[in-house]
């Protein structure tokens, strides 16, 4: 498996197991490579899905620091941590200085619980910025 | 220290430089050969073990066959004095008593041999945890350095397609305007749909005669005649 295989299969269900959204892909080259899923209606905040030796790690970015008001730091992070718990599937976490919504999939995982993680993440995605507008500039 | 607290350590103290790789290559290698060598030490482990395990069994065999062999002297030991051949009698205890320090001689190689085994078993627990431990490190390393490249890559991606980088803010606004978008243009089919549908309904009642009828100059007069006759 690897990230063409995995777009090719995501293309072949039907736009019901993508819970009705296109999802529109761009495989992004590099050490590591990357799939960009864009979700239609969505395209500003993609998914990215990248595979390592035991999973499938699926990342939408969120912010950077600079994007942050300073003072709501603090409270940010609090509020990130109590949403971890409730927030299904989906986990936050920091790479470099941009914070980030992921999922982690087991390499096992069917196309249909691909598509449902990137729906779900992106949902999740959106609903945290709402959520937590009020601490950014 | 474990080589994660390591390199989480690493990161916090500043080596964060744009594109820099904070995992090096290095520490994935130590980790991996560190794999390499406990899964080594477990198969030599198992192996011994294996030897080991073969040996006590043996032993354990040669106890039996010993101890049955004395018991079924001394059944003729007794049957002799039994018979009051007191000679025969002397000559089989003899037998026991030559048998019993080779009987003694195998328990003792017997315990020698399960002390050993009970020695390697736990090594092979113990390096199964070690190499449990490590593959755990291995994996969290090589996720850390797999997201730091898959990341550097999507910044490349976006820093080359010269397309301004849109604050979370500004790209939710954007994604709620379009949703609201969709969702007005949803309405106002569904209210044309609606109107469609009246309109039909409206027709094939006038065509019917039933229900308010278009208005023609016929019927205006007819309904001013009405009320002139009132």
């Amino acid at each position: 498996m690897n990230v063409k295989t995995i777009a090719t299969g995501l293309e072949k269900l039907g736009v019901d197991s993508r819970e009705g959204y296109d999802f529109d892909y761009q495989i992004i080259p590099g050490e590591e490579e990357v799939l960009q899923i864009s979700l239609s209606e969505r395209e500003e905040i993609p998914v990215y899905l990248t595979l390592t030796d035991t999973q499938i790690l699926c990342i939408s970015y969120l912010w950077d620091e600079s994007e942050i008001k300073p003072s709501a730091k603090h409270e940010m992070i609090e509020m990130m941590l109590e949403m971890s718990l409730p927030m299904p599937l989906s986990s936050f976490s920091r790479i470099g200085n941009r914070y980030a919504v992921f999922g982690a999939l087991s390499l096992g995982s069917t196309m249909e619980d691909i598509a449902h993680e990137i729906v779900t993440l992106s949902d999740n995605t959106l609903e945290a910025i709402e959520v937590m507008s009020d601490y950014l500039n | 220290m474990s080589l994660l607290k390591k390199i989480f350590t690493a990161m916090r103290g500043g080596a964060r430089e744009a594109g820099e790789a904070i995992v090096d290559a290095n520490s994935i290698r130590i980790l991996e050969q560190e794999v390499n060598d406990a899964e080594t030490h477990i198969s030599k482990a198992k192996q011994d073990l294996t030897t080991v395990m073969a040996k006590e069994m043996q032993a354990n065999r040669e106890i039996e066959r010993l101890q049955q062999q004395i018991s079924e002297y001394e059944t003729y030991t007794m049957d002799a004095l039994n018979k009051g051949n007191e000679a025969l009698a002397t000559e089989i205890a003899e037998k026991i008593a030559a048998l019993e320090p080779e009987l003694q001689l195998q328990q003792e190689t017997k315990n020698s041999f399960s002390v050993h085994a009970d020695r390697l078993k736990q090594l092979v627990k113990k390096t199964e945890r070690q190499l449990a431990e490590h593959k755990r490190q291995l994996v969290m390393v090589k996720t850390t350095d797999s997201v730091q490249k898959a990341t550097s890559a999507i910044s490349d991606n976006f820093s080359n397609s010269n397309s301004k980088m849109m604050s979370a803010t500004e790209s939710l606004e954007r994604i709620k305007r379009k949703q609201k978008d969709f969702d007005d243009k949803l309405k106002a089919a569904e209210v044309l749909d609606a109107e469609n549908a009246d309109f039909s309904l409206d027709e094939k009642m006038r065509k019917a005669g039933i229900g308010p009828q278009t208005t023609t100059a016929s019927n205006v007069l007819e309904r001013i005649k009405a009320k002139k006759g009132a």
